[in-house]
C-alpha cells in the first residue's frame, strides 16, 4: 500500500471513496479504510480536503536495496553520556562496514550534545549525523522515531544497530514499521554474507533455547537490536577524526504526543553486571535473602558485584536490575561464580561465555555444573566462607 | 471507556526441555499459556474496571484456533468480548507482518480509548509487536510500563528505566506495554469460568479486517528465518573433590594458575 490515512484527521466525509478509480477505499466506524485494491495511485490524498491521507513511500517494498549504503549506529546518550552498548556497536559497525565495504556512521540525537560527536570519531564513526534540539534532550518515542526516520529517508543506510536497551527496544520497532522494513531483536552474532554482502542476524528464541539466525532480504535499512554486553568494544583511537552532518529538526504541535513529568533515579546504585570483571550470583540455592550478604562479601574480595538468578528476583529478594539471564542482563565477565543455582536453561543463556565459571551447588545433577569450569558439591554457606578464607590467605602471603 | 487488550497463546518455555541425544527442542507435552507479560496487561485493564464496571475490556489475539482456549481464560478473569484473528494466510508472521494483521483487527473494533499489550512474548521475547502497532494505529505509545493512573482523557504512567523510571502523562487513545512489576495478575474465579462460556468469541479472517493475503503473514514479512539450531553449550569442566576446605583452596589455586584472580 502507498497511501495511509491519518486516523485524526479524517472527518469521514467519504470524498477519498467517490475519488478512488480502483474502489479500493471503504469507510469503517466513520473512518476511511484503504483496502486490498489500492494502487497507490495517490488520486485519494490529492481529494481529501483534511489532508488526512499521505503517501507513504517508506511503507513501499518495492525499493531499490542498491541505493542504500552505509552502517549506521544508534549513538544512544543519557544526560549527555554515551551509553556503554554505543561503543560495543560501533567496534561490531566497524567490523561489519569493512566487510560490505561501507562507511560507520553513528546517528546522534539530543540536546547540547556536540561534544559527544568527537567522542564517537574517536571510537570508530567515520560520520556523525547530528540531531541537536532541547526537544531531544530525552528520549522520547515520538521524537526520536520523526528525525530518524527523516534521516533514514533522506541518507538511506543498509545497515542500523541500536542497543537493546529500554530505548533501543521502544525506537526499533517503531522506526522498523515506519520505514516498512524489518527488525531482528536481541541480537548475540552478527555477520555479513560474503556473497551477497546481506546481514545474518542470529538471537535467541524459545528462551534461549534455541538460536536462530535471521536474514532482512529484500527490505532496508536492515535492523538490529544488541544486547549490552555481547559485542566487543571499539578501539579507541585519541586523533581520529570524521564528518559531521547536521540534521534538520523540525517539530510540530502534536508531533511528540507523551510528556516527561518526571525521571526518578533508583536510591540504590544501578547494577552495572555488564561491566563487571567478577559477578557473584545467587540462586534459590540461598534460601533467604540475607544470603546476599555473604554473596556481597565474596565479590568485594574478588573485586566485583553481586547478581542474581530469576527466582531471586521473582521471590522479591533483590531488584530486577541484578537478575543474570534471558530475560535480564546477558554477563561474560572473567570470573562467573553461581552459588545455589541449578542454572536453567534462561540462566546459561545470560552467562555461560563469562571465562571461567564456578558453580557451587549441593545437587551434584545441577545443570550448572554443565557449563561450569569449576564444580564445587556443597553448601554454599561453608564453601563461601572457606574459599574468602583462603582468597585471606594467598592475599597474606604476598 | 473502551480498553483493548492483545494477548497471545505461548508455550511454556520454562518447560521446554532440550533432547539430550538430538540437541533438538522436544515441543511434545510443552503446556501453552497466555503470555506471562499479557496477564499483567489484561491485570491492569481490569483494576480499571474494578473501579469503573462501565469500562468494556476486550481481548484480541492472532492465533490458531486452539488460541481460543487462553481467550476463554482472558474472558474468565474478566474480560467482556474476545477477538480471535485466525486465518492461514496470518501464518509465518514476522513481528511486522503481525502489528498489520493487530491493527487491522483493532481498527475493525474501533474507537478504543487504552490498548493494553504485554512488553514481550516469552516465545520470542522480541518486545516489538506492541510499538508496532502503536505506530500503525498512528497512536503514542509508552513501553515497559510498570504504573497507571487514568484520569478522564489523561494516561499517567511510569515508564520503567534500567536505572530507575519516568513519569509519562499521554492523552487517550494510547497503546501502553506491561512489565511484570505492574501487579500481580488475578486468577480466573468459579464465577467468571461459568460466565466465560456464555460469551462468544468472534473470529475473523482476513477479509473480515479487510487485508489481503499478500498483506499478511510470511509474504508480508521482510524478515525471515535462515535457519535455527540448538546452541552449542560450553563443555563440562571439572568436578573438584576432597572437603570444602580442600575444594576451597584448589579452585582458587586454579583460578590464579590461571591469572583470572
Amino acid at each position: 500500500m502507498g497511501v495511509r490515512v491519518i486516523n485524526d484527521k479524517c472527518k469521514g466525509c467519504t470524498k477519498c471513496v467517490k475519488s478512488c478509480p480502483f474502489d479500493a477505499i471503504t469507510m469503517v466506524n466513520r473512518l476511511a479504510v484503504i483496502g486490498n485494491a489500492c494502487t497507490g495511485c495517490g488520486v485519494c490524498v490529492e481529494v481529501c480536503p483534511f489532508d488526512a491521507i499521505e503517501k507513504t513511500e517508506g511503507l513501499a517494498s518495492k525499493i531499490d536495496i542498491k541505493d542504500y549504503k552505509g552502517v549506521w549506529v544508534f549513538a544512544e546518550q543519557r544526560e549527555g553520556q554515551l551509553m556503554p552498548v554505543v561503543i560495543e556497536l560501533l567496534g561490531e559497525g566497524k567490523k561489519l562496514a569493512a566487510e560490505v565495504g561501507t562507511e560507520l556512521c553513528a546517528v546522534l540525537c539530543g540536546d547540547q550534545v556536540e561534544d559527544l560527536v568527537e567522542e564517537l570519531y574517536t571510537y570508530g564513526a567515520d560520520k556523525v549525523y547530528l540531531a541537536d534540539h532541547p526537544e531531544l534532550k530525552n528520549y522520547r518515542t515520538d521524537a526520536y522515531t520523526k528525525v530518524i526516520y527523516e534521516a533514514i529517508t533522506e541518507y538511506k543506510p543498509e545497515i542500523i544497530l541500536l542497543g537493546a536497551t529500554h530505548i533501543g527496544r521502544d525506537l526499533g520497532p517503531c522506526l522498523a514499521v515506519r520505514c516498512g522494513t524489518g527488525l531482528t531483536a536481541d541480537c548475540t552474532k552478527l555477520e555479513i554474507d560474503p556473497e551477497d554482502k546481506k546481514i545474518k542476524q542470529t538471537r535467541p528464541a524459545f528462551g534461549g533455547n534455541l538460536m536462530a539466525t535471521i536474514v532482512c532480504p529484500n527490505h532496508r535499512p536492515q535492523m538490529s537490536t544488541v544486547r549490552p554486553g555481547v559485542m566487543e568494544k571499539a578501539k579507541y583511537e585519541p586523533e581520529r577524526k570524521g564528518e559531521c552532518v547536521k540534521l534538520t529538526v523540525e517539530f510540530k504541535k502534536n508531533d511528540i504526543r507523551t510528556k516527561i513529568v518526571e525521571i526518578v533515579k533508583k536510591a540504590t546504585e544501578m547494577a552495572s553486571l555488564t561491566e563487571a570483571e567478577v559477578i557473584v550470583s545467587g540462586g534459590r540455592g540461598l534460601a533467604k535473602p540475607e544470603g546476599f550478604e555473604l554473596l556481597k562479601q565474596l565479590a568485594e574480595k574478588l573485586g566485583g558485584t553481586v547478581a542474581s538468578s530469576r527466582a531471586c528476583v521473582d521471590s522479591g529478594w533483590i531488584d530486577h536490575s541484578y537478575q543474570v539471564g534471558q530475560t535480564g542482563t546477558t554477563v561474560k565477565p572473567r570470573i562467573y561464580v553461581a552459588c545455589g543455582i541449578s542454572g536453567a536453561i534462561q540462566h546459561l543463556a545470560g552467562m555461560q561465555s563469562s571465562d571461567y565459571i564456578i558453580a557451587i551447588n549441593k545437587n551434584e545433577n545441577a545443570p550448572i555444573f554443565e557449563v561450569a569450569d569449576y564444580g564445587i558439591v556443597g553448601d554454599l554457606y561453608q564453601v563461601i566462607p572457606a574459599i574468602m578464607e583462603e582468597l585471606d590467605n594467598i592475599a597474606d602471603k604476598n | 471507556m473502551k480498553v483493548l487488550v492483545c494477548v497471545k497463546q505461548v508455550p511454556d518455555t520454562n518447560e521446554v526441555k532440550i533432547d539430550p541425544v538430538k540437541g533438538t527442542l522436544i515441543r511434545e507435552g510443552v503446556p501453552s499459556i497466555l503470555n506471562p507479560d499479557d496477564a499483567n496487561a489484561l491485570e491492569a485493564a481490569l483494576a480499571l474496571k474494578d473501579k469503573d464496571p462501565s469500562i468494556n475490556i476486550s481481548v484480541i489475539t492472532m492465533g490458531p484456533p486452539q488460541a481460543s482456549v487462553m481467550l476463554r481464560e482472558c474472558l474468565s478473569m474478566g474480560a467482556d468480548d474476545a477477538y480471535l484473528l485466525s486465518d492461514r494466510a496470518f501464518g509465518g508472521a514476522d513481528t511486522c507482518a503481525t502489528s498489520t494483521t493487530l491493527a487491522a483487527g483493532i481498527r475493525k473494533i474501533g474507537d478504543v480509548d487504552i490498548i493494553f499489550a504485554g512488553r514481550q512474548a516469552i516465545d520470542g521475547d522480541t518486545a516489538q509487536v506492541g510499538p508496532q502497532t502503536a505506530q500503525r494505529l498512528d497512536l503514542p505509545v509508552v513501553t515497559y510500563v510498570q504504573d497507571v493512573q487514568v484520569n478522564g482523557d489523561t494516561v499517567t504512567v511510569q515508564r520503567q528505566m534500567e536505572d530507575g523510571y519516568e513519569v509519562i502523562e499521554v492523552q487517550t487513545p494510547c497503546l501502553l506495554t506491561a512489565v511484570k512489576e505492574l501487579n500481580e495478575p488475578r486468577y480466573m474465579s468459579i464465577y467468571g469460568i461459568a460466565q466465560a462460556y456464555k460469551k462468544n468469541i468472534t473470529v475473523w479472517n482476513h477479509d473480515d479486517v479487510n487485508l489481503s493475503p499478500e498483506d499478511c503473514g510470511l509474504t508480508a514479512s521482510p524478515t525471515q528465518v535462515w535457519r535455527s539450531f540448538t546452541p552449542p553449550t560450553k563443555g563440562k569442566g571439572e568436578m573438584l573433590k576432597g572437603s570444602v576446605k580442600e575444594m576451597a583452596a584448589e579452585v582458587v589455586a586454579k583460578l590464579k594458575e590461571k591469572h583470572a584472580i
